[in-house]
């Protein structure tokens, strides 16, 4: 039993989205011309988010993957909330007054995010005036706080993150009157999530990481090549800094079962995430609040399992890795996605691909044998090739569905294979998730033109 | 560049064999050659120009003058041979569907054999054979019918075992083979070596051979040729021959008057390689594999191997000068799938080093067959070209006829199919061309099933009736442009797909097609034919009548309102055109011939009819639709929608009146039907058919009246023995030799067109004859179905081939027409064929190599009438046309 090719596109494409940034006068004057979002799902319901969406209050992108784990309740959280964290940091004090004000005096509020969503992404509704009181207490805080500095952006992102892993931690400890939304908030805390965000403004761009999702910058060398450029650091144990940031942060008694068959003791892969409060919060608190939480929460027994060599908590932070890269004119595309994509591919397969893809197949340059010593083995070799990945491109019209395509449905070749690709996408849920992970991937392409 | 290379050879043979040109042909390969001096000048006059010094070109000056022919100058824009010839492959295969084309190729094979001997001229003339390779057995079938064609033509061959493949090449990979075919006679040459040894002995033979001189337009004046503008001055002539290859198109059009080819270049690709390690014989097989869509020949110890590809690119659709063909691209690309096919055949060329890709433009025609004869408006212009990239297999064949053509009048072979007049200018228009030839090409390659029909450049002429009728479940065949229907299929009825309908053997149809027949015999049908060419002839006085008297063998100083079936006969008494021939007045007549003889039966009568103001002909096929009224409830149905008796005491057999049918009034109705059963054609303006068809239909439906197509028509008329113009009927077959004497009136009182011969004919005896075969052990269901040009043999002997067949659904076995040859035993001479000769043999039928036995007759089954009304001239006697 295979899939037809129709049958395959309809999976590949139903979470696919893109977006373009308007045109002015037939000019873009933004440094993105767009970008392309596609989900996979592994997971039933799959636990990766993705979000997008531009600041209206001040200038710049936002967009970013969430990869959760334990359940898609902190995932589907930060999607919602984070960018709000991120935008309020930035704005300047006299706006985040006037916001202030219109809300004191039932004002319409200024919109301060454009979102684009795919309508597959949601937001809580039973959540969001939480959300938005924990907000709001936020920026009454910066504007106490009013230091008079013009915002840096870096400063920013770190204290996004880590004022909204704050506020989970601090809901689900102060609890909701209303048993859904005490549940609900317990729920994030105790499952987790990693973020990759980026912000671009201009041809400056900031990536803030926590966690293993990744950011790659896709650079056209001038013989029109492609190569990567990492734009983000893995928070796991493959990286030395990380498992040393870890083991210094505790004492040296721990070293050995700090990090145990790379995972954080023993337990968690990403050395980073939003949630994941029972490996921030102490024995006593995560006790307290499983007791005094609904039944369905005293029931399970992850929430209840306290993590061995449990010694000196927070072993867990959300607070991201910043990178500011200034964008050059070779700078074609930026690809975030969560590490399902990049389990499956090198980083320099990615650049080529998507690159290909976003210059075209009218962009392929003609063979001319000319004076080379070429076998026909040789160039029946090349042309086979060439011609999987024009077949490939021409399928679609949205580059991280493309690259979906190429993750699951490589051969060793490196070309489509749709047998493979057929039988990855006709495994059964209870199975999928055994060999591949959720896959959420973003390709922003920038402006040439302005940059 | 190979090019180049082969430029060089070739000049350095020109100029040995050539000496008195050597102050033309030994100039630098440079490309500021335009202001060269030409050592001669042009003359003022000459008999004939050919424009075109490639293959066809030099081929023609070849023939011409070899038959004695004076006063020949060949113009060529370039160089000798510099076009397409330059670049040909060079394979010379006689493996061909069409008898014609076969036989093109045979001659030219056997010519460029000794043309080396001839001129001196090294033409690198190899006989390596050639295999023909079948991936399925479908192939195999198709290969089989071209062995057995090619055995009776004289041409060894033989189908053989994937083994002997491997025998034959060591090269070839088998294991998906089931079988091929070898013919060991096929030759290799170097194409353009040949053009210019044909070119050596023509210039000989006082041909007068120009390089860069270009032709702008030829002169036309009072519908003759009178000469031609060249960009070196003009030279009068009665004779042009335009072999311009692809530019021949362009050049057709160039002049004031415009004589339509219908030819569409496209590129086609070919790879060289380096040689071998241990380099391949010269004399190794040419292998074809079209099912790869490849062919592969040994070239100076590598391989040079091309094909056709599914997606080929037209070019010049715009029309271009010809510096553009020596900078087309190579495109590898483009090329993958046929490298692909390459390295599956012979997997040891891996590691074999590429040479080039040669990127040659070929010409291809909108019926996959090459452009030969007169223009039908501009007499003493002829054409020879489009040569669907078989140049070099046909150029000697091609050059031969149509040289015979322009000194005898005729070719010795019929190449009806080869013949411009066949197109019209709705064959030329440039899109049309570009869309057909990219069908076209891939033909090349594919499986050739019966019954199989162009897709492209379709719904060009309709009837009004065509959205009715498509509605209804027509499926549409096209014959001149002309949408006819096949069959119809009944609602809930599924059909295969077009690319899985391709068989040899039982088609999906075959029990619609049964119903519609046995309506027409039971009940009563509607075919639409309204693509039949009608004209009208009409004059002041008697002209019209002593001009057809002069032209048509039969009688047609009938009664007004009679109708007559009559062969317009050449000289030589064989069949121009096959009609009926109403005559509506005294002075007036309504002639009905085949759909694809508008351009020939016009130009043949505008050719011949008197210059006589008083004397018109009119082309009316466009003002008429025609729906053949079949059955014996027609009858009914008609009387009933025209208040008139139809019955035969009132409407006797080929008569013809006008009479209102339902509102309309003025509809030609003729007491015929093209199959032998009781009804009428209706011939009816235009504007009328859409009311006169619904009324038929509205009227016909208590008798029972349902749609139908052509395939039961033809079933019908194959079953009562009616012969048709253009495939059983043919220039070379006179009324004596299918049966048809009633047809000619020898003594009508005046002379006719081909009377002398038919004279001839009927003291001497004829040497073939029409003949009707049932097949006897044929299951209809398992075994494969008979098609045309199947070889027909008696007691164990070639005697002729089929020239159509039939399912009969009732005799309920297959029906087969063809003509029967007397071949002396020993000395192969053809003898007088006789009745007896015919019923006192045991005769067998030949499809794809499997023999069936077969009944002869010569008259049909008078069982199968069931009315028989006019006795001395039913329409058994009449004819059939499709």
């Amino acid at each position: 039993f295979y899939l037809t090719p129709p049958q395959v596109n309809s999976i590949l494409k139903a979470n696919e989205y893109s977006f373009k940034v308007p045109e002015f006068d037939g000019k873009n004057v933004s440094s993105v011309l767009g970008f392309d979002s596609n989900q996979l799902p592994a997971n039933a319901p799959i636990e990766d988010r993705r979000s997008a969406a531009t600041c209206l209050q001040t200038r710049g992108m936002l967009l970013g993957v969430f990869d959760g784990h334990a359940g898609c309740a902190c995932a589907q959280a930060v999607s919602e909330r984070l960018f709000y964290y991120i935008a309020v940091s930035l704005l300047p004090h006299e706006t985040l007054l006037e916001i202030e004000n219109a809300v004191e005096s039932g004002r319409a509020l200024l919109p301060i995010l454009q979102w684009h969503k795919h309508p597959n992404d949601y937001f809580s509704k039973e959540a969001s005036k939480l959300y938005f009181n924990s907000l709001r207490t936020y920026w009454q805080e910066l504007i106490d706080l009013n230091s008079g500095e013009t915002t840096d952006v870096k400063e920013a992102l770190i204290n996004a993150f880590k004022r909204l892993d704050n506020d989970i931690s601090l809901e689900a400890q102060v609890g909701d009157p209303n048993s859904f939304l005490n549940y609900l908030v317990l729920r994030v805390a105790f499952s987790g999530a990693t973020a990759c965000v980026a912000h671009v403004d201009g041809v400056d761009l900031h990536i803030a990481n926590t966690g293993d999702s990744r950011a790659m910058l896709g650079v056209q060398e001038e013989d029109g090549s492609w190569s990567a450029v990492n734009l983000s650091y893995d928070h796991n144990a493959q990286n030395e800094h990380e498992v040393e940031r870890v083991k210094m942060e505790h004492p040296k008694s721990e070293e050995k079962t700090l990090v145990k068959q790379d995972r954080l003791l023993g337990l968690l892969m990403p050395f980073r995430a939003f949630g994941d409060v029972k490996f921030k919060w102490s024995i006593e608190l995560q006790k307290r609040v499983v007791e005094s939480g609904p039944d369905q929460l005293n029931d399970n027994e992850y929430t209840k399992f306290i993590p061995p060599n449990y010694h000196t908590p927070p072993y867990l932070t959300a607070e991201p890795e910043v990178i500011h890269h200034k964008l050059r004119p070779q700078d074609k595309f930026l690809v975030l996605a969560t590490d399902g994509l990049w389990e499956t591919m090198h980083r320099q397969d990615v650049a080529r691909i998507v690159g290909e893809y976003l210059t075209g197949v009218h962009h392929q340059q003609p063979i001319a044998v000319g004076g080379y010593k070429v076998t026909l083995g040789q160039m029946h070799g090349l042309l086979t090739e060439r011609r999987a990945r024009i077949s490939s491109v021409f399928e679609d019209q949205n580059a991280a569905t493309h690259l979906i395509r190429h993750a699951v449905g490589n051969n060793e070749f490196g070309t489509v294979d749709h047998e493979r690709l057929s039988k990855m996408l006709s495994l059964p849920e209870e199975l999928a998730r055994m060999y591949r992970d959720d896959i959420t991937i973003i390709v922003v392409q920038f402006n040439s033109h302005v940059i | 560049a190979v090019g180049m290379f082969l430029r060089l050879l070739s000049d350095v043979r020109w100029q040995a064999a050539n000496p008195k040109w050597r102050r033309t042909t030994c100039c630098r390969r440079s490309t500021s050659s335009t202001e060269e001096p030409h050592p001669i000048s042009l003359p003022a006059q000459a008999h004939v120009v050919i424009c075109g010094g490639g293959i066809m070109g030099t081929s023609v000056a070849y023939h011409l003058s070899k038959m004695g022919w004076k006063d020949i100058v060949l113009l060529e824009q370039g160089r000798l041979a510099a076009g397409t010839t330059r670049f040909c492959a060079g394979i010379v295969s006689t493996a061909r569907h069409a008898s014609i084309e076969l036989k093109m190729a045979d001659y030219s094979n056997k010519l460029y054999q000794q043309l080396e001997q001839e001129t001196g001229v090294n033409t690198g003339y190899t006989k390596t054979g050639s295999i023909s390779l079948a991936q399925t057995q479908d192939r195999l079938i198709s290969l089989k019918r071209i062995a057995s064609s090619l055995n009776v033509t004289g041409i060894p061959c033989e189908i053989i075992t994937p083994k002997q493949v491997a025998q034959l090449h060591p090269l070839i990979n088998i294991h998906d083979l089931v079988g091929a075919m070898y013919v060991p006679e096929d030759a290799l040459v170097s194409s353009a070596s040949v053009s210019l040894a044909l070119a050596t002995a023509a210039s000989r033979n006082g041909v007068q051979i120009h390089e860069r001189t270009s032709v702008s337009h030829v002169s036309i004046q009072k519908g003759r040729v009178t000469g031609v503008e060249t960009d070196r001055g003009q030279i009068q002539c009665q004779y042009f021959v335009n072999c311009a290859g692809q530019w021949a198109y362009e050049l057709g059009h160039s002049g004031e008057e415009a004589v339509n080819i219908p030819l569409h270049a496209c590129e086609h690709f070919y790879l060289l390689t380096h040689p071998l390690k241990e380099p391949l014989a010269s004399n190794l097989p040419t292998i074809v594999d079209p099912d790869g869509r490849i062919y592969i020949r040994n070239w100076q110890g590598g391989i040079l191997s091309g094909g056709f590809e599914k997606n080929p690119k037209p070019l010049f659709t715009e029309g271009r000068n010809q510096l553009e063909i020596q900078n087309l691209q190579e495109d590898w690309d483009h090329f993958e799938p046929l490298l692909s096919a390459l390295l599956r055949r012979m997997p040891d060329l891996e590691a074999l080093q590429i040479m080039q890709l040669v990127n040659c433009p070929e010409s291809f025609t909108p019926d996959m067959r090459c452009i030969m004869g007169e223009s039908p408006t501009v007499r003493g212009y002829f054409v020879l070209a489009g040569m669907n990239s078989a140049g070099i297999s046909y150029g000697g064949g091609a050059g031969k006829y149509l040289a015979e053509w322009m000194v005898n009048g005729y070719p010795s072979e019929n190449v009806w199919s080869l013949d411009l007049k066949r197109f019209g200018t709705l064959q030329s228009s440039r899109t049309f061309l570009r869309h057909r030839v990219m069908e076209v090409m891939p033909l090349m390659c594919d499986l050739k099933v019966p019954r199989w029909d162009f897709q492209t450049g379709r719904q060009l002429r309709t009837s009004p009736l065509y959205d009715r009728l498509d509605a209804q479940g027509a499926r549409w065949m096209e014959k001149h442009g002309f949408e006819r229907v096949k069959y119809f299929v009944p609602p809930g009825k599924d059909l295969l797909d077009l690319d899985q309908s391709k068989t040899f053997y039982k088609p999906d149809w075959f029990d619609i097609v049964g119903s519609e027949v046995k309506c027409c015999k039971e009940a009563v049908c509607v075919i639409d034919m309204s693509s039949f060419t009608k004209f009208e002839i009409s004059s002041t006085g008697d002209q019209a009548l002593e001009s057809l008297q002069y032209l048509f063998s039969n009688d047609l100083d009938v009664p007004v309102g009679h109708v007559v079936h009559t062969g317009m006969l050449n000289e030589k008494g064989g069949y121009e055109n096959d009609c009926s021939i109403a005559r509506l007045s005294k002075r007036s007549f309504f002639m009905i011939s085949p759909t694809d003889q508008q351009v020939h039966c016009w130009a043949w009568l505008k050719n011949r009819l008197p210059d006589d103001s008083n004397l018109t002909m009119e082309d009316v096929t466009w003002k008429y639709t025609a729906l053949n009224l079949i059955g014996p409830r027609a009858v009914d149905v008609l009387s009933e929608l025209s208040y008139a008796p139809m019955t035969p005491q009132h409407f006797p057999s080929l008569f013809c009146k006008e009479m209102s049918v339902g509102y309309a009034n003025g509809i030609r109705v003729m007491s015929i039907t093209h199959t032998g059963e009781p009804g009428f054609m209706l011939y009816i303006p235009i504007e009328y058919a859409l009311h006169v068809y619904n009324e038929v239909m509205n009227m016909g439906q208590k008798y029972g009246i349902r749609n139908a197509g052509y395939y039961a028509l033809r079933s019908l008329r194959i079953e009562k023995f009616f012969a048709f113009w253009g495939q059983d009927l043919d220039a070379f077959t006179t009324p004596m030799e299918c049966g048809r004497e009633f047809q000619v009136k020898l003594e009508k009182g005046m002379q006719f067109v081909g009377q002398e011969a038919l004279l001839e004919q009927k003291q001497k005896g004829v040497y073939k004859r029409f003949t009707m075969f049932i097949l006897e052990d044929h299951d209809t269901d398992t075994d494969l179905w008979p098609w045309w040009g199947e070889p027909i043999f008696r007691n164990g002997r070639y005697v002729g081939k089929t020239t159509s067949s039939a399912y009969s659904y009732s005799l309920e076995r297959h029906v087969c027409l063809g003509f029967v040859h007397h071949f002396d035993e020993k000395t192969g001479e053809e003898l007088v064929v006789t009745t007896d000769f015919i019923n006192q043999g045991e005769y067998e039928i030949s499809i794809g190599g499997q023999r069936f036995q077969a009944k002869a007759k010569l008259y049909p089954f008078s069982s199968l009438f069931t009315h028989r009304r006019r006795k001395d001239e039913v329409e058994l006697s009449g004819y059939q046309r499709e």
